[in-house]
């Protein structure tokens, strides 16, 4: 197959792989009838009354401006803290064991404390839960990035006696940038997930809350309304990011790919 | 020769360390953390955080330590175990083959690009009210939203590992003839190996945490309907407690999984470099 003919099968391949799995769910659930699985037909219908734009302000925005805050805080505390934690054993030493518990608590645990510390199920709440479960990707990764940058690399610059802020800059930094990508997309899909939660737990507006209501009242079409537009959140956002990523990390791709030429 | 010079240099360093400071490790560990339950004591005490908002270190300590003599308890812990255990084993076989063969064809991660970056963000919680209806309220809803979250990010580092595998080697060993079987098992695996293990890592606890958020969500028997019931009836020092008992869990299975992890790459220098 020439390089043509390929790129051509494999934009084809992604254009007619989803249109045949909706396909596949129009005609089986128009087949089967089942009420828990409305067809393809209803959910569209609903989503357009839901969310073009009727309840878009009302439950949307909110929802839109928890991930962003929460995401861009949890980057910013990982990335600032990973370093220097991956940096120096000493404040391994000191902050790990302290890492390693807290991310080990499953959020859904910390729900009702959060609203019992913070007197709050506004933004302040539901802010700090997701920006708090966001930054482990972030800073685990930073960490193990910074950490696996080619010692002999480290080992050089510091003998011509670089100075650390440069060594950091231009050396750890840039070493350890694409695995901080990889731990901001997962932080990314966490922030949607920890958004959806804290929403369902308690709220008065959101995704979330229209996920939960919508299942209390079993109307199953505003629920899948709900779950498709939460994937597609995350599907965009995601596109966005690795769009923003492609820009970012250029420099890395292009040496992988003259490397490999 | 270089290289083998670079490598012992490497291998005596961190040895030189552990003979120099043979108790600090141990010791600022125990410290780091005493500081903080100190701490935790301090703020509920002189009320920074009310002690009825924020139950003492010490208070919640005790309760837990009464609820670990009750039969009850454990088998909460061994509910939660089962759910988490069997659904990151699921997880694995599933996402690493997958994870493997998407990484290394750029056609197969094209074609399935948009239904796994829909899925993938689809939180499990919002399919809970589907399982209620579909599995119903049992162990097979806790076990299929464990698998399904701890399934996306195993798959996604895995390609990100696969992809990120030096080209130069890839194709030195192609040009030498090693065939494809072989170039998978002894240049793409290994290189990929430090994503999947963390892959393992964030999937372990993601698993944990599904298992735990379906108990709660679902009222499935566990430490979530623990925490749930607690929380519904005001009972703030046991809600403490439990959530402790919770992160405690966590932080058992996430030392497993970074011991795991460890013994599986001393290779490499990320495990290497922390001692320097």
């Amino acid at each position: 197959m020439t390089p043509r003919a390929y790129r051509v099968a494999k934009v084809g391949a992604e254009v007619t792989v989803p249109l045949a799995i909706l396909a596949g769910w129009q005609l089986w659930t128009a087949h089967a009838g089942s009420q828990y699985f409305p067809t393809l037909w209803t959910i569209l219908k609903e989503f357009r009354e839901m969310w073009l734009f009727s309840q878009f302000g009302e439950h949307v925005v909110p929802s839109l401006e928890r991930i962003g805050l929460g995401f861009g805080i949890a980057v910013v505390v990982g990335i600032a803290l990973g370093i220097p934690i991956g940096l120096s054993r000493w404040a391994r030493l000191w902050t790990m064991p302290h890492i390693e518990f807290w991310r080990a608590v499953p959020p859904p645990a910390l729900l009702p404390i959060s609203i019992i510390l913070l007197h709050s199920i506004e933004n302040r709440q539901k802010v700090a839960f997701i920006s708090f479960f966001c930054v482990f990707p972030v800073l685990l990764n930073t960490i193990d990035g910074v950490r696996g940058a080619d010692p002999t690399l480290v080992d050089t610059a510091r003998s011509f006696r670089i100075p650390r802020r440069e060594r950091i800059w231009r050396l750890v930094l840039p070493a350890a940038a694409p695995q901080i990508a990889a731990g901001m997309r997962n932080s990314l899909s966490l922030a949607v997930i920890t958004m959806v939660l804290a929403e369902w737990w308690s709220s008065t507006r959101g995704v979330g809350y229209v996920l939960l209501i919508s299942k209390n009242t079993f109307q199953m079409a505003p629920m899948w309304a709900a779950i498709v537009l939460i994937g597609l959140l995350g599907y965009l956002l995601n596109v966005l990011f690795l769009l923003a990523e492609r820009r970012l990390l250029a420099w890395h791709r292009g040496w992988r790919a003259a490397e490999g030429a | 020769m270089e290289a083998a010079e670079s490598e012992a240099r490497l291998e005596r360093a961190p040895a030189a360390e552990r003979r120099r400071i043979p108790l600090v490790e141990p010791l600022i560990f125990v410290l780091s953390i005493a500081s903080a339950l100190a701490l935790w004591e301090l703020v509920s005490r002189t009320g920074l955080i009310a002690e009825r908002d924020l139950p003492a270190m010490s208070t919640t300590v005790e309760k837990l330590w009464s609820l670990a003599k009750t039969e009850d308890f454990w088998g909460a812990v061994g509910h939660t175990v089962r759910g988490w255990a069997v659904g990151l084993g699921l997880a694995t076989a599933l996402a690493v083959p997958i994870g493997i063969a998407l990484g290394s064809s750029d056609f197969l991660a094209s074609a399935l690009r948009v239904p796994i970056e829909f899925l993938r963000p689809i939180p499990s919680a919002a399919l809970i009210p589907l399982l209620f209806l579909t599995l119903g309220t049992n162990v097979k809803s806790e076990i299929f939203l464990a698998t399904f979250g701890a399934f996306w990010p195993l798959l996604i580092q895995t390609m990100y590992g696969v992809r990120d595998v030096d080209p130069v080697a890839v194709d030195t060993a192609r040009s030498f003839g090693v065939p494809r079987f072989e170039r998978l098992y002894r240049i793409t695996l290994p290189s990929a190996v430090p994503y999947i293990a963390t892959g393992m890592r964030i999937s372990s606890s993601v698993s944990l945490i599904l298992a735990f958020t379906a108990e709660l969500f679902m009222g499935l028997p566990g430490l979530g309907q623990k925490v749930g019931f607690t929380e519904l009836n005001g009972l703030y020092e046991e809600l403490y407690a439990y959530a402790l008992a919770v992160g405690l869990l966590g932080l058992a299975i996430h030392l497993l999984s970074t011991a795991a992890e460890r013994r599986a790459l001393r290779w490499h220098p990320s495990q290497r470099l922390g001692t320097t």
